[in-house]
């Protein structure tokens, strides 16, 4: 089981509190749903998440436990967090002149992976007729979906993703939500922001709402 | 499944590097045509005098391409910054610093390699001798890779900003002139028959200072630039 756990977290912008005092708790197969008005606060708290950003206050910390043993780590002095964790943001992450295998094969050598291949991961994001176009020749939906495969073959058990169905289309969003919800009954975990509504179980489901 | 070893990762993202730089080369051809540009518009400028353009041969050349890897630093980081691959280098397991060594160094066979090998060619042209010639492309050798490593430092420091091109050049530049220095001054030396050994210890200390210290800075300044 992987936890993850946020302690009084404080985020402060430019002299605004966009949040204070935080506390939260994630273990493997749950989904931390963050909503708010624009501006709340979402992506500051997944950057914050990520290890990218420090928070003003508070601690995060994730822990591992296995039968025996369980080993802690706190989330911004250590590198191996990193390892456990993948990251889709605003932008893609996509180098839009390499061609969508190459982007794939570099990005799972540079993660830890898993033993899905590459055209497992292309065939499930519906992108297998295009491996061998360059990026920059790809809509931005497709440009998503490209990126959902990288966090498909991450072998990462916590998602980070930031609006994950922005330029998807109808299809795309349930084809994204399938992929949730298998890396969920793997025992994964997610934190998502998103304005969609979502079709997730219920009893998956933690909502965070920024703005009260 | 087993994490890829460090060595992979950093020679996975060595290729990708200088694959993108391949298929980018209009970008790679801009800094080396400002070179040829520079050298061969200087005896048009100074008039023919073989002389005075073979003393100031290993001036020019130092200087243009100097100038020429400053034109060049910005390509570094910046179409990662822009298309968000940056985070990705900078959240996984490996240590940020390496990665960056692995980055600095695609630039620096795109970009400073093309430039020594045309330079004998370029220094011919100026009118200097063979052995002239040599110890200029061991200064190029050891100093160039020192303006790509340093320059790394100051541009991951810029590369969050929308205008830092004003700020990069004051960043860059002093720490660039003791490289142009004993460069420079090892060449004018060895022509009047001095000893150079010192020049070259001191150029190569640079080097290996830069290798070893600059990582570090670059990968802290890259993750500031991203919070």
């Amino acid at each position: 089981m992987d936890f993850l756990q946020a302690t009084n977290l404080t985020c402060i912008r430019d002299d605004r509190t966009l949040f204070s005092q935080l506390s939260f708790s994630l273990t493997s197969g749950q989904l931390l749903l963050l909503e708010g008005e624009n501006g709340s606060g979402k992506t500051s708290l997944l950057r914050i998440l990520c290890g990218i950003r420090l928070p003003e206050q508070g601690e995060l910390i994730w822990k591992q436990v296995t039968d025996n043993e369980t080993h802690q780590i706190a989330v911004h002095s250590n590198e191996s967090y990193a390892g456990e964790m993948a990251f889709l943001g605003h932008l893609d992450g996509n180098k839009l002149d390499l061609t969508v295998t190459e982007n794939l094969e570099f990005s799972k050598t540079l993660m830890r992976g898993n033993n899905c291949s590459i055209n497992q991961a292309l065939e499930k994001v519906n992108l297998n007729l295009f491996d061998d176009l360059l990026v920059s020749n790809l809509s931005a939906g497709q440009r998503r979906r490209l990126s959902l495969a990288r966090l498909i073959l991450s072998g990462a058990s916590l998602w980070i993703l930031d609006e994950p169905f922005t330029a998807l289309d109808k299809k795309g969003i349930e084809m994204a939500e399938k992929e949730i919800n298998e890396h969920l009954d793997q025992g994964g975990m997610v934190v998502m922001t998103s304005h969609h509504s979502v079709s997730f179980d219920n009893k998956k489901i933690t909502r965070i709402n920024l703005s009260e | 499944m087993k994490e890829a070893s460090l060595t992979k990762v950093f020679i996975a993202l060595l290729k990708r590097d200088l694959l993108l730089a391949y298929r980018h080369r209009a970008e790679i051809f801009n800094p080396m045509l400002f070179f040829i540009l520079v050298i061969t518009l200087f005896p048009l400028g100074t008039g023919a005098d073989t002389k005075l353009l073979q003393t100031m041969a290993p001036g020019i050349i130092w200087v243009a391409a100097l100038l020429a890897a400053m034109l060049s630093l910005d390509t570094i980081f910046r179409s990662d910054f822009e298309d968000g691959s940056l985070e990705l280098l900078i959240l996984n397991s490996h240590p940020t610093s390496i990665l960056v060594l692995a980055k600095v160094l695609a630039h620096w066979l795109a970009t400073g390699l093309p430039l020594i090998i045309i330079s004998p060619f370029l220094a011919l042209f100026l009118g200097l001798d063979q052995d002239v010639i040599g110890l200029l492309i061991v200064t190029l050798l050891l100093g160039t890779p020192v303006l790509s490593l340093v320059g790394a430092v100051a541009i991951a420091l810029t590369v969050g900003l929308k205008r830092g091109g004003i700020l990069l050049s004051l960043l860059v530049l002093p720490l660039y002139v003791p490289v142009l220095i004993f460069a420079t001054n090892a060449i004018e030396m060895f022509s009047s028959g001095l000893p150079i050994t010192a020049q070259l210890w001191i150029l190569s200390s640079f080097l290996l200072l830069s290798i070893t210290l600059t990582p570090w800075p670059t990968a802290a300044a890259l993750k500031l630039s991203l919070s």
